[in-house]
C-alpha cells in the first residue's frame, strides 16, 4: 500500500485541507472500527507514539495510537495556519511540519515564488524530505492551492518545481481553485497566468475548480432542501455540505461548504487506492489513462450524488440518474460543458454497491450523447471500490480530459491581456528581484501553446472517423 | 501429474481463487452420479493435479500469488482461509506496495527484472512440491499492468528455466469497452511476447461470459464475482480429471501435455477458445433434462457458428460442401459464417456418457485440409458428473473462433497508435514505438494465418 502526502499551500490551500483532514478522520473512524491501524489509514496519517520525544514515535501496526497527518502545511501569514492549530484538529498535525511567516505575499505572484520561494526553500526541502522518510512508499504529493493569490499562487507552484528535482518518481497532483470572473483580486489573472505556466511545465496531472462552480452546486442543493420538494428524503446535512464533525458549525462561512465538496473529491479519487474493490485503480493509473500526451493534464471533474438520502435501498433508477449526473453541466466542479465538447478520455470511478453490469449498462447508454476522439473511441477507464463514503450508499468520481476547459483558460488569457495591455498593477511584479516582462510574456504564450492544443483536438471533431490502412504481411 | 497455477494480478489472483475454490466444490460433490469408489479416485487425481496436502489435511493449493499491490492478495488469502475447505500456502505470494499503473512497460521492464529472483524463487519451491510437474498455468489480464507486462515476463522466464514442462496461459480478453483506456496497447504486447513464449493462450473474453450471466444464468445484477464464477466453471469443465482412453477407468495423468499435443500442432496458431454447455442457474437446472444428442448437437453448430453461448445460435451456417475447394482469401470484412477449425477437443462428462455419438464432429468439412480427422478431432470422457450438471460438455477448440476479436483489438491499436497518443507513458519505461510495430507485425501475421485457414 502506498502513501501520499497533501501539502497545502496559501489561505485557501489551507482551509480547503482542514476541510479534507476532518472528512478523512471520519471516514477512516467509519470504516475502521477496530482501532487499528491499518494500510488503508497509513495512506494518509502516520500512528505516532506521543510519549515518544522526538523522531522515533512512529507506530507501524497494532492500535491506534495518535494519528497525524502526512502533511506539510504553508503559508506566508500566520492567521489561517494559527487557527488550525488551535482549532480541533491540532493536534492532528506535526507542529515540526508548518512553515509560515508573518508578512503574506501581497496577492503577489511573484512575491511567492521568487522572494518567499528563494527563502523558504531549505526549510521546505527538509520538511518534504521528513514526510518521504516517513513513507514506506511514498507514491503521491497531493498539492492544494489556489491560483488567482500570492501565496498559494507563487509559492505553491514553486513547490512543484522543487518535488520535481527531489522526487522525481513521484506523482504530482494538483488541486488548483481558479478565480472566477468576479474575484475581488484584481491582479488574481497575473497570478494565475504565471502558474499555470509552471502547472503546464512541473504538474502531473492538474484538477481545476473554481469558486462560481461550487457556489452554484451549494445554491442548488440549499434550494432543493429549502423547498422541500423532496419531503422527507434529503438530509439537510450531509458529509458533502456540512463541516459538523470537528469543526465549528455556528459560523459557517459560505467557503466551509464549499472547501468540503473539494474535499470530497480528494476522497473519493483516492478510496480506490485505500479500499478493497472488486476493480481497483490505484493513482497511477490516473495518470497512465487520462494523460495521453503529456502536456494536457487537465481533469475536469464531477461529484455524485450531492445529497444524501434517506433510504438507503435505492432502486436502480436512482443509480442510473447519478450517472447521467456526473456528465451533466450542472455537477461539474469547473464552469465547463463537457458533453457538448470532446472527450480526450474519461474515468468512472464508483464507490458503494455498484457492480460491473451497472457500470455497463450506464455507459452503454451515455456513450450515444458523448462525443469521444477518434482514435479513442472507448476511451473509458473504471473503477468500483466496495466502500461507499460515509452517509452514502453509492458514489460517483468522473474525471474526464475534455476539451471543455480551453474556455476556461481563454478566458484568463483575455482577462490577463485586458490587464496586461494598460500594464496596470505591473510594477508591484517588475520590482521584484527575477521578474521581466519577459515572464509575462512566455507565460501567456505557453498558455496560447496549450489553447492551440486543444483548438487542433476540436478541429478533428467534424472530421468523419476512419479505420486506418493496417499493415499487410506476406503469408 | 501436477499443475502449478501462477496468479498475476488484481484479475488472475480473483480468478484463481474461484478456480480452486471450483475444483474443490466439484471433486467433493455429493452428486457425482458414480460408485463411491469411482469418486475418490476422481478425488484423489483431481488433489494430485490441483492441490498438495498439509499435516492436518487441509488441501493446499498449488499455487504461486503475485501482485505488485497488496490488497486483493490479502483478500484472496483470507476468502480462501475463510472457508475452511482448501487454502494458500502460507509463504506463497509475493507482493509489493506500489502496483503497475495500468503500464504494460512498467510491469514488464521495471518489476519484471526487479523482482525476477524472488519470483522464480516462489515457483520452483511450488515446484519442488509436485512429484512430477506436468506444466503451468498462468491466469492474467491483459487489459492491465501487472497481469499483462509482469506475466509476460514472467512466461518467458519461464520458458527459459522450464523449457521442459509446458506452460497454458489463460488470458482475460477486457470488455470491449472501456475497462482500461490503454487496454488495446497493453494487448497487443502481451499477446505479441506471449505468443513466442507461452505453448498455448486459453482465451476468456469478458463479454461473452458476462452475456452468459446475462441471458443464461439470469443475474440481474452482475458483479465480477459472478462472471469470475462462471469462467472457473468453464475450467473445471476442461481440467477436471477424465478417463485415459476409451474403456478405461483410469484417470488421464497429463491433460495438459495431452491437450496441447491434440490442440496445438503448429507453432504458428496458439489460439484456444472454450465453450461448455449446459450452463445455466441452479433454479433453473432442476427442471431440465439432456441428452447427449441434443447437447453435441448444439455444441457442434456453436463451433460452427462461432456462437459463444448456448442461446442466439445461427442454425442456417452450414459447413462447406466437401469436395469443393476451399474458397480463397476470407475478407474479414464480411461476416465470417463458417469457423474453421484447426483441432477440437471435446471432454463429456456424466451418465451414459459411453453412448454419445460425436460423428458431428469428425466430419472432414469442419477442419483444415493439412490435417486429418483422425488427428483433429480428440475426446475426453468421465462418468462422473461435474458440479451437479447430470450431463455437460465442454469444447477447447483452436479455430477462428478469436479471429474476429483479435483484429478488432488490433484495429483499436493500431488507430490510437498513428496519433501516438499515451506513447510516452511507454517509451518512459523502455518500451518504444519499434516494440509497438514488432508486435503489430506478429499479430497481423497471426491474423492473416487464422484468416486463410
Amino acid at each position: 500500500m502506498t502513501q501520499s502526502v497533501v501539502v497545502q499551500v496559501g489561505q485557501c490551500g489551507n482551509q480547503i485541507g482542514c476541510c479534507f483532514w476532518d472528512l478523512a478522520l471520519r471516514e477512516h473512524a467509519a470504516v475502521n472500527q477496530k482501532g487499528i491501524y491499518d494500510e488503508a489509514i497509513s495512506s494518509f496519517f502516520r500512528n505516532v507514539d506521543t510519549r515518544v520525544v522526538g523522531d522515533g514515535g512512529n507506530i507501524s501496526k497494532g492500535k491506534i495510537c495518535s494519528l497525524k497527518a502526512r502533511a506539510v502545511l504553508i503559508d506566508m501569514e500566520e492567521g489561517v495556519v494559527n487557527e488550525i492549530l488551535q482549532g480541533p484538529l491540532r493536534d492532528v498535525f506535526d507542529s515540526k511540519q508548518l512553515i509560515t511567516d508573518i508578512s503574506g505575499s501581497g496577492n503577489n505572484w511573484a512575491v511567492g515564488h521568487k522572494v518567499f520561494g528563494r527563502l523558504y526553500q531549505e526549510q521546505i526541502l527538509e520538511k518534504l524530505r521528513k514526510s518521504a522518510e516517513h513513507c514506506d512508499c511514498l507514491q503521491c504529493f497531493f498539492i492544494i492551492h489556489s491560483m488567482g493569490g500570492g501565496t498559494g499562487s507563487g509559492l505553491g507552484t514553486f513547490l512543484l518545481k522543487v518535488l520535481e528535482d527531489e522526487f522525481p518518481e513521484v506523482y504530482r497532483f494538483v488541486t488548483s481553485i481558479y478565480p472566477s470572473g468576479e474575484d475581488d483580486v484584481i491582479t488574481s489573472p497575473y497570478n494565475s497566468i504565471l502558474a499555470m505556466k509552471e502547472l503546464n511545465e512541473h504538474a502531473d496531472c492538474v484538477l481545476p475548480i473554481d469558486n462560481q462552480s461550487l457556489f452554484d452546486i451549494i445554491s442548488k442543493i440549499d434550494l432543493m432542501v429549502n423547498s422541500g420538494k423532496l419531503g422527507t428524503a434529503i438530509k439537510p446535512k450531509s458529509l458533502v455540505t456540512s463541516s459538523a464533525g470537528a469543526l465549528k458549525k455556528q459560523h459557517q462561512k459560505p467557503f466551509d461548504a464549499m472547501n468540503n465538496i473539494v474535499a470530497n473529491l480528494l476522497l473519493n479519487l483516492t478510496s480506490s487506492a485505500r479500499f478493497e474493490g472488486s476493480l481497483n485503480m490505484d493513482l497511477n493509473e490516473i495518470s497512465m489513462n487520462l494523460v495521453p500526451f503529456p502536456q494536457l493534464h487537465y481533469l475536469v471533474s464531477s461529484l455524485t450524488p450531492l445529497y444524501t438520502l434517506a433510504d438507503v435501498n435505492i432502486p436502480t433508477r436512482r443509480l442510473d440518474q447519478m450517472f447521467s449526473d456526473a456528465f451533466s453541466k450542472d455537477h461539474q466542479l469547473i464552469r465547463a460543458d463537457p458533453k457538448h465538447s470532446l472527450y480526450l478520455a474519461c474515468a468512472l470511478m464508483v464507490r458503494g454497491n455498484v457492480q460491473v453490469s451497472d457500470l455497463r449498462r450506464n455507459i452503454e447508454r451515455l456513450k450515444p450523447s458523448l462525443q469521444f476522439i477518434s482514435w479513442n473511441q472507448e476511451g473509458w477507464k473504471t473503477s468500483l471500490c466496495s466502500v461507499p463514503p460515509v452517509g452514502h450508499s453509492h458514489s460517483l468520481l468522473a474525471l474526464a480530459n475534455n476539451t471543455c476547459v480551453k474556455p476556461t483558460f481563454m478566458e484568463l488569457r483575455e482577462r490577463f491581456m485586458r490587464l496586461y495591455k494598460k500594464k496596470a498593477h505591473l510594477h508591484h511584479y517588475l520590482q521584484i528581484e527575477g521578474m521581466e516582462e519577459s515572464c509575462f510574456m512566455e507565460a501567456v504564450s505557453s498558455l496560447s501553446t496549450l489553447i492551440e492544443e486543444y483548438n487542433q483536438l476540436d478541429a478533428t471533431r467534424s472530421m468523419p472517423v476512419e479505420d486506418l490502412p493496417r499493415l499487410s504481411v506476406a503469408v | 501429474m501436477s499443475i502449478v497455477t501462477v496468479q498475476l494480478g488484481q484479475c488472475g489472483n480473483q480468478i484463481g481463487f474461484e478456480v480452486f475454490d471450483a475444483l474443490y466444490s466439484d471433486s467433493h460433490c455429493p452428486q457425482g452420479l458414480c460408485s463411491k469408489r469411482e469418486n475418490e479416485v476422481y478425488q484423489a487425481s483431481c488433489k494430485e493435479r490441483f492441490f498438495s496436502e498439509e499435516e492436518n489435511g487441509v488441501p493446499i493449493a498449488r499455487a504461486v500469488l503475485v501482485d505488485m499491490e497488496p490488497k486483493v492478495i490479502n483478500q484472496t488469502l483470507s476468502k480462501a482461509a475463510q472457508s475452511g475447505r482448501w487454502k494458500y500456502g502460507q509463504h506463497s505470494c509475493f507482493c509489493q506496495k506500489q502496483g503497475s499503473g495500468n503500464n504494460w512497460a512498467y510491469g514488464y521492464s521495471v518489476h519484471g527484472p526487479r523482482h525476477e529472483e524472488s519470483i522464480m524463487n516462489l515457483i520452483q519451491k511450488e515446484v519442488e512440491k509436485c512429484d512430477c510437474l506436468s506444466g503451468f498455468f498462468i491466469i492474467m489480464s491483459m487489459a492491465g499492468g501487472t497481469g499483462s507486462g509482469l506475466g509476460a515476463f514472467v512466461t518467458q522466464n519461464l520458458q527459459d528455466h522450464y523449457s521442459n514442462s509446458l506452460k497454458m496461459n489463460q488470458i482475460i480478453w477486457p470488455y470491449g469497452t472501456g475497462e482500461v483506456i490503454v487496454q488495446n496497447y497493453n494487448s497487443i504486447l502481451t499477446l505479441s511476447h506471449l505468443y513466442r513464449s507461452s505453448d498455448a493462450l486459453l482465451v476468456h473474453e469478458n463479454d461473452a461470459v458476462h452475456k452468459i450471466c446475462a441471458k443464461l444464468m439470469n443475474i440481474k445484477q452482475i458483479s465480477f464475482t459472478d462472471i469470475n464464477q462462471v469462467l472457473a466453471h468453464q475450467l473445471g469443465s476442461v481440467f477436471q480429471p477424465t478417463y485415459s482412453m476409451e474403456g478405461s477407468y483410469h484417470y488421464r495423468r497429463n491433460p495438459l501435455g495431452e491437450l496441447m499435443e491434440n490442440l496445438v500442432p503448429h507453432p504458428e496458431f496458439k489460439m484456444l477458445g472454450i465453450r461448455n454447455i449446459p450452463q445455466m442457474s441452479e433454479n433453473s437446472l432442476a427442471y431440465s433434462t439432456f441428452t447427449w444428442a441434443g447437447l453435441l448437437k448444439h455444441l457442434r453448430q456453436m463451433l460452427i457458428s462461432n456462437s459463444k453461448m448456448e442461446e442466439g445460435i445461427d442454425w442456417q451456417v452450414r459447413p462447406p460442401l466437401s469436395g469443393l475447394p476451399t474458397l480463397g482469401k476470407v475478407s474479414l470484412n464480411r461476416e465470417l459464417h463458417f469457423n474453421t477449425s484447426i483441432a477440437n477437443l471435446v471432454i463429456l462428462r456424466g451418465k451414459d456418457v459411453h453412448s454419445a455419438d460425436l460423428g458431428g464432429f469428425k466430419d472432414p468439412a469442419l477442419y483444415t485440409s493439412w490435417l486429418a480427422p483422425v488427428n483433429a478431432f480428440n475426446v475426453w470422457k468421465t462418468q462422473r458428473a461435474f458440479s451437479k450438471y447430470e450431463k455437460s460438455a465442454a469444447l477447447v477448440s483452436n479455430s477462428q473462433f478469436l479471429l474476429k476479436p483479435l483484429d478488432t483489438i488490433v484495429g483499436k491499436a493500431w488507430n490510437m497508435f498513428a496519433s501516438k497518443a499515451y506513447i510516452h507513458q511507454y517509451t518512459k519505461f523502455g518500451i518504444e514505438e519499434e516494440d509497438f510495430l514488432d508486435s503489430f507485425t506478429l499479430l497481423e501475421q497471426v491474423v492473416a494465418s487464422y484468416c486463410n485457414l
